[in-house]
């Protein structure tokens, strides 16, 4: 969700060697808390969006990646097909596979509990736990920033749906403002090179530009596209030179 | 009904992706430019949703008091605002242009 920004300025994440547990625990407890008390937001927006108090809340205990919530409802309010909102917020889930890939190797969970560690394979957790020198503060780092955040995101989540319904026509209170504003807090920080902002920039004019003419949720998904063409256009540009090739090799690794 | 099954479809497909990425061997996906493509892929996603919902009345472009409350936010995360000041400056804007009449 929205870690990238909040982690560097976290105390001793760059640091090698032992790191004490309470530090871990620190860190953990201090990104859980601060994201997690965002599913407030999220229960609004849920609320605001026509969904029922369940199913705000079946979303937050069942699919709890938070970007992926929000694309949903915002799918679903905006009137879209159910399928066609569900992909949209599909494909904002991919990147959970490649945070859980890094796990993979630093938790070296045993097979039995992966199934049960998935759920909480996240931006935030994946943050926390990839900032810890050592396999003990990866897995200290992993467990207590999945509890807080999975705890406090649902409670949150519930107490926002509540609040909502209270106070009713919740557009009259800016919260319609509450989704755009989150996707933009994720964005900014992967805004890092020209690569992803001509990304951004192509897929804000065919989500835009598509909107008029396409069925609802579907203009998303087409900008989607946007990623493929903006690789394949400089994959070109660079001509197939030694230099583009390990230059888009070395910015791969240094991706999340 | 149908929100229920978005739901269902949902939750699947996001615990599935979350659940391969523990299960399958190293290296599967390590490939550059698969890797690059699901960095980038969010990237879009978010970029295209933050302005549908920012601009989007049903089918509709409209420019109205959510353009001034996300402006808002991106201010805030230019000063480096934490994330819940962020959203917190987006819903207040929003309410006060409309309050005006915007």
């Amino acid at each position: 969700m929205t870690e990238q920004t909040a982690l560097p300025d976290a105390p001793g994440t760059g640091g090698a060697g032992a790191k004490p547990d309470a530090a871990v625990v620190r860190d953990a407890l201090g990104v859980g808390v601060a994201v997690g008390l965002s599913g407030f937001a999220f229960g609004v927006t849920s609320a605001g969006s026509g969904l029922t108090l369940a199913q705000t809340c079946a979303l937050s205990l069942l699919v709890f990646t938070g970007a992926s919530q929000f694309a949903l409802v915002g799918a679903l309010a905006a009137g879209g097909n159910p399928l066609t909102a569900a992909a949209g917020a599909f494909f904002l889930g991919v990147r959970n596979a490649f945070y859980g890939l890094r796990l993979s190797q630093l938790l070296a969970l045993p097979r039995a509990v992966r199934p049960f560690a998935a759920q909480w394979v996240i931006d935030e957790t994946t943050a926390v736990a990839l900032a810890q020198p050592t396999r003990r503060g990866v897995r200290i780092g992993f467990t207590v920033t999945g509890l807080t955040l999975y705890v406090l995101w649902n409670l949150t989540t519930l107490l926002g749906a509540l609040g909502a319904e209270a106070i009713g026509d919740t557009d009259a209170w800016g919260l319609d403002a509450a989704g755009p504003a989150v996707f933009l807090a994720l964005l900014a920080p992967m805004l890092k090179n020209t690569t992803e902002r001509a990304v951004a920039a192509l897929a804000v004019l065919l989500g835009l530009g598509l909107l008029p003419v396409l069925p609802a949720g579907v203009p998303v998904l087409v900008a989607a596209l946007a990623a493929p063409l903006v690789l394949w256009a400089r994959g070109r540009r660079a001509g197939d030179t030694e230099d583009g090739a390990v230059r888009g090799a070395a910015e791969g690794r240094g991706e999340r | 009904m149908s929100v229920w099954i978005a739901i269902g479809v949902t939750a699947v497909g996001c615990y599935a992706v979350k659940l391969l990425g523990l299960l399958v061997p190293a290296g599967a996906l390590e490939r550059p430019l698969v890797r690059r493509l699901a960095a980038l892929l969010p990237v879009a996603l978010l970029a295209a949703l933050t302005a549908q919902q920012t601009f989007a009345d049903g089918q509709r472009l409209v420019l109205d008091a959510r353009a001034a409350g996300v402006a808002a936010a991106a201010v805030a995360l230019l000063l480096r605002a934490p994330f819940l000041l962020v959203v917190a400056a987006a819903v207040v804007v929003t309410a006060g242009v409309r309050a005006m009449g915007g």
